[in-house]
């Protein structure tokens, strides 16, 4: 968990940085893919998509499981949908209080006018 | 009721928007349908801050809230039920349009907190600014936030259902 939160934001961007690793996003968007497959359609070897994939792993972009001797690759918005949802919370959360923040201005607001006519009587 | 309130344009709320504008900082804004006089009286009275700053949804209270609204006055609140203490320093006090606090429970390097009010035509627009050391401190607090809040309430669900099996005990 600590790990997570200090790579953060740093770790999507610069994972996004670079052409190719965009490039296997997009395709991951259409379909899961072997790293394999992603190799061959970028014409990488093995070992230099294995650390692209590494690098959108590691920011939480794309999430791979390994069955048998295949590890499949998928996107893994994880890290994104996070830091939606605790903005959010810190959303809710200040909604909440300005709520109740209004209530209190109309009381005041009206304790205000009373006393206005008071003063004029 | 929520049809009740969907009829009923009056009782419509304000939106609230949070926007992370930089990698250090976080903004966001509402308007409250009052000059910026009162809104400004309900931010710094204590006894009025009270009872907004807590909503009821965040399942806790204020034990207390101590606030000596002046540049370099301390303000203290404390949480019910986990005892909590939120404190910092004042550093601008401007009547009516702006507030400048420090968030110093997390040690120093805390965010500072800004918060400005606009009057127009009546209503005034809040916008609270917080200003955090490092983009890794933003990052933090955030994730942090998140987690805390869903532990506050675990820890809460906890805490009845103890509270609940001793009173069934008895």
């Amino acid at each position: 968990m600590v790990q997570y939160v200090r790579t953060g934001f740093d770790a999507s961007f610069a994972a996004l940085s670079d052409a190719t690793r965009r490039g296997v996003l997009e395709q991951l968007g259409r379909a899961d893919a072997s790293i394999t497959d992603l190799a061959q359609k970028f014409h990488m070897t093995l070992t230099g998509m294995k650390k692209h994939v590494g690098v959108l792993e590691q920011a939480g972009l794309v999430s791979t499981e390994k069955v048998g001797r295949v590890r499949t690759c998928k996107l893994g918005l994880r890290r994104l949908e996070e830091e939606a949802a605790w903005i959010e919370t810190h959303r809710q959360l200040w909604a909440a209080r300005f709520d109740e923040l209004d209530k209190i201005v109309e009381e005041m607001k009206q304790e205000e006018k009373a006393d206005g006519r008071k003063k004029r009587k | 009721m929520d049809a009740r309130r969907e009829s009923e344009p009056t009782a419509m709320k304000n939106p609230t928007t949070v926007e992370r504008k930089t990698e250090r900082e976080l903004v966001t804004t509402r308007t409250v349908n009052g000059p910026a006089r009162i809104v400004f009286e309900a931010w710094t009275k204590p006894e009025l801050f009270k009872r907004w700053w807590v909503p009821k949804s965040m399942g806790m209270s204020l034990r207390s809230c101590e606030m000596d609204v002046r540049v370099g006055g301390k303000y203290r609140l404390v949480f019910e039920p986990d005892a909590i203490a939120f404190f910092g320093t004042y550093l601008e006090v401007t009547p009516h349009s702006r507030l400048v606090w420090t968030n110093e429970e997390g040690g120093e390097g805390g965010p500072v907190t800004t918060v400005t009010f606009e009057e127009k035509g009546g209503k005034t627009l809040l916008v609270l600014h917080e200003l955090y050391s490092s983009k890794e401190a933003l990052d933090a607090a955030g994730t942090g936030a998140a987690d805390a809040t869903v532990e506050t309430f675990a820890q809460l669900d906890e805490l009845l259902l103890t509270l609940g099996a001793s009173v069934g005990a008895e």
